[in-house]
């Protein structure tokens, strides 16, 4: 049964990855450049969401909505000051600018709020569960998360699938130049795109902080899980950034019941096994050769 | 770096000639041998204290100049270089172990990290751009963890190399430092012919665009993978020298990433792509560095980390690289020039 209850977590654990990759994955489909400072800007939004529900005395939850729009504002304030231009001289520049923010965030984050870690109390809900026979429980905060996850990956490919920026963005992945040809400002849905992926971000680091402890250095490692995912889920498929998610957080809680000391050794392992047997990923399409 | 002016069309019979040294760049390639070999002597005439800080000097010249090889002339942007680094710090206890001398241990190690660096890349090179940076920082990590978990090598909370510490400190460091000095001026050397190679031709194209190379017939993959092996080696010889230096190594900081954000940092201060470049960065960052501390805290991180959008915003060639542009300036030949016919 334990070994049930390792996968249970697991999957509950891989909610909150999947919500952390969501935006990871957007930014890197739209714009073609991974964020490097992904990580820290969740942590950003973690500690937005502890920051205003201590001082308004408001639960986190309603706290997260406050904070979402502000995360957004972050993502345009990103693109419109440091992406646009960093882009314009190619992939590698976008990299180092967002390397160099990520240590800046997470300098100024511990310069504020000390290298301590606190947590982000939701009362009752943090240890309430479902209780399933002996040894196996489903804690309400993991569902919510997992259904949270479900609905914003689902709600994003409603996104791109069916409204007319949906459509923008699409065109503007596949080719930004014959986009701006047919009337598609991509400045515009560059913005966007960074809004949601921050904004989604900042939700991930709330979720994140509900369920354990967070201090300013934890961003560089979200980052890595969150990159895992979208490599295991396969690139440019929302669902398969769930799927991904879940992978990883099943092989960590697996890894962690065989030994605590695997737990993250067990998740970098099947990213590893994931690149050398299906580098498409599990659910992606087969990229071209170069 | 091929400077190619405006030919004029030849009216008359005289070519255009093709040429690397100029006579400032045969002055400043004499002068820097002629510096290395001034640098040899400093241990008879200089404190401990002060080879030391030299020789932490060297190891941020071969971060540095490793990273810009990877970086500015294969296209490779990685964060997980610290995976190298690390890998050849704790390499030297293997051999040590084993009863071999520590300095030819560190070396040994080098190597072995560059044999790793070869089924690393058939994995890493599956991915491409920001997603092969992101990546090579996991495969770090899963090193990290591996030695971590590795008992005999001290686990989490670190070893101490404690072969050398009977020697005679001064002459310790001494040692060190020449060692240093020797695998900087070879790792250097190594870039150098490399770039001057047809291979440094391959590179840049490849850098330039990857599929437009393979189309002309650059064996991409495998032009990359030397350079990747080469970083590596110089990574951990860094990682090995840092050892000799420190005589102690712990795992979360051997294998930090804030060795990428220092080699980032050096290489865009100095200008991503030159030959120069990384080398005078690690200057400035040494100088910086010296000021501020070696852990100056989060103020001079964020300074740093600032310095570096801004640069990449603003600067993207570097301090050399702006300069060398200005200037048509190249003080260490790895490319060609088309020098038009006197008329």
């Amino acid at each position: 049964m334990n070994w049930i209850n390792a996968i249970v977590q697991g999957v509950m654990l891989g909610g909150v990855y999947a919500l952390f990759a969501c935006g990871l994955s957007l930014m890197f489909g739209v714009m073609r450049t991974v964020n490097l400072s992904h990580g820290d800007l969740a942590v950003l939004g973690a500690f937005l969401v502890a920051v205003l529900a201590a001082a308004v005395g408001i639960s986190p939850f309603f706290a997260v909505l406050l904070v979402l729009p502000v995360m957004g504002l972050v993502g345009v304030a990103l693109q419109r000051g440091i992406l646009s231009k960093a882009l314009r001289t190619g992939e590698m520049s976008s990299m180092l600018a967002t390397f160099g923010l990520a240590i800046v965030l997470q300098n100024v984050l511990l310069e504020i709020f000390s290298a301590d870690s606190r947590s982000l109390d939701v009362g009752s809900l943090s240890s309430a569960g479902l209780q399933l026979g002996s040894s196996v429980s489903i804690p309400y905060l993991g569902l919510l998360t997992v259904a949270v996850a479900v609905a914003l990956l689902g709600g994003l490919q409603l996104l791109l699938a069916r409204t007319g920026i949906g459509r923008a963005i699409r065109a503007t992945a596949a080719d930004a130049d014959t986009a701006e040809l047919v009337g598609i400002d991509s400045r515009r849905v560059y913005a966007w795109a960074a809004a949601i992926a921050v904004a989604t971000a900042g939700l991930a680091g709330a979720f994140f902080a509900m369920r354990s402890s967070f201090s300013p250095s934890m961003g560089p490692t979200q980052l890595l899980f969150a990159f895992e995912v979208v490599v295991i889920g396969g690139l440019g498929s929302l669902w398969g950034t769930l799927a991904g998610g879940m992978v990883l957080g099943i092989a960590q809680t697996v890894g962690a019941q065989v030994d605590p000391r695997f737990s993250i050794v067990a998740g970098h392992a099947v990213f590893l096994a994931v690149l050398a047997f299906r580098p498409q990923g599990l659910l992606g399409m087969r990229r071209s050769r170069t | 770096m091929t400077t190619a002016s405006p030919v004029a069309p030849t009216t008359a019979s005289a070519p255009s000639t093709i040429h690397r040294w100029t006579p400032v760049s045969r002055t400043a390639s004499g002068a820097l041998a002629a510096l290395l070999l001034v640098l040899a002597f400093a241990p008879l005439v200089f404190t401990p204290e002060v080879t030391a800080k030299l020789t932490t000097l060297f190891v941020l010249v071969i971060v540095a100049a490793m990273w810009n090889a990877l970086a500015g002339y294969a296209g490779l942007v990685s964060v997980g270089q610290q995976g190298f680094i690390g890998l050849g710090a704790y390499g030297v206890f293997l051999f040590v172990d084993r009863g071999v001398n520590p300095f030819v241990a560190v070396v040994l190690s080098a190597l072995l990290a560059g044999a790793v660096a070869v089924p690393t890349s058939l994995l890493a090179f599956r991915l491409t751009g920001g997603q092969f940076a992101i990546g090579m920082w996991a495969i770090a990590e899963f090193f990290r963890l591996v030695v971590v978990n590795t008992p005999s090598l001290g686990g989490g909370s670190g070893r101490s190399l404690t072969d050398l510490s009977a020697t005679d400190p001064a002459v310790r460091q001494a040692q060190v430092y020449w060692l240093a000095l020797a695998l900087m001026s070879a790792l250097l050397l190594a870039v150098f012919v490399l770039l001057r190679s047809r291979l440094g031709a391959s590179l840049e194209a490849i850098r330039d665009d990857p599929v437009g190379a393979a189309s002309v017939g650059v064996r991409v993959a495998s032009a990359k993978r030397l350079v990747f092996v080469l970083a590596a080696v110089g990574g951990a010889a860094a990682g090995g020298l840092t050892l000799a230096n420190t005589l102690r190594v712990q795992p979360d900081s051997i294998f930090g990433v804030h060795w990428s954000a220092y080699m980032i940092f050096m290489v865009v201060i100095g200008g991503l792509g030159t030959f120069e470049g990384p080398i005078i960065g690690a200057i400035v960052f040494f100088l910086v560095q010296d000021w501020f501390g070696a852990n100056g805290g989060t103020w001079y991180l964020i300074g740093l980390g600032a310095l570096a959008i801004g640069m990449t915003l603003w600067m993207p060639h570097g301090l050399w690289g702006t300069v060398a542009r200005r200037r048509d300036l190249e003080l260490l030949p790895v490319g060609y020039r088309v020098k038009p016919p006197v008329v």
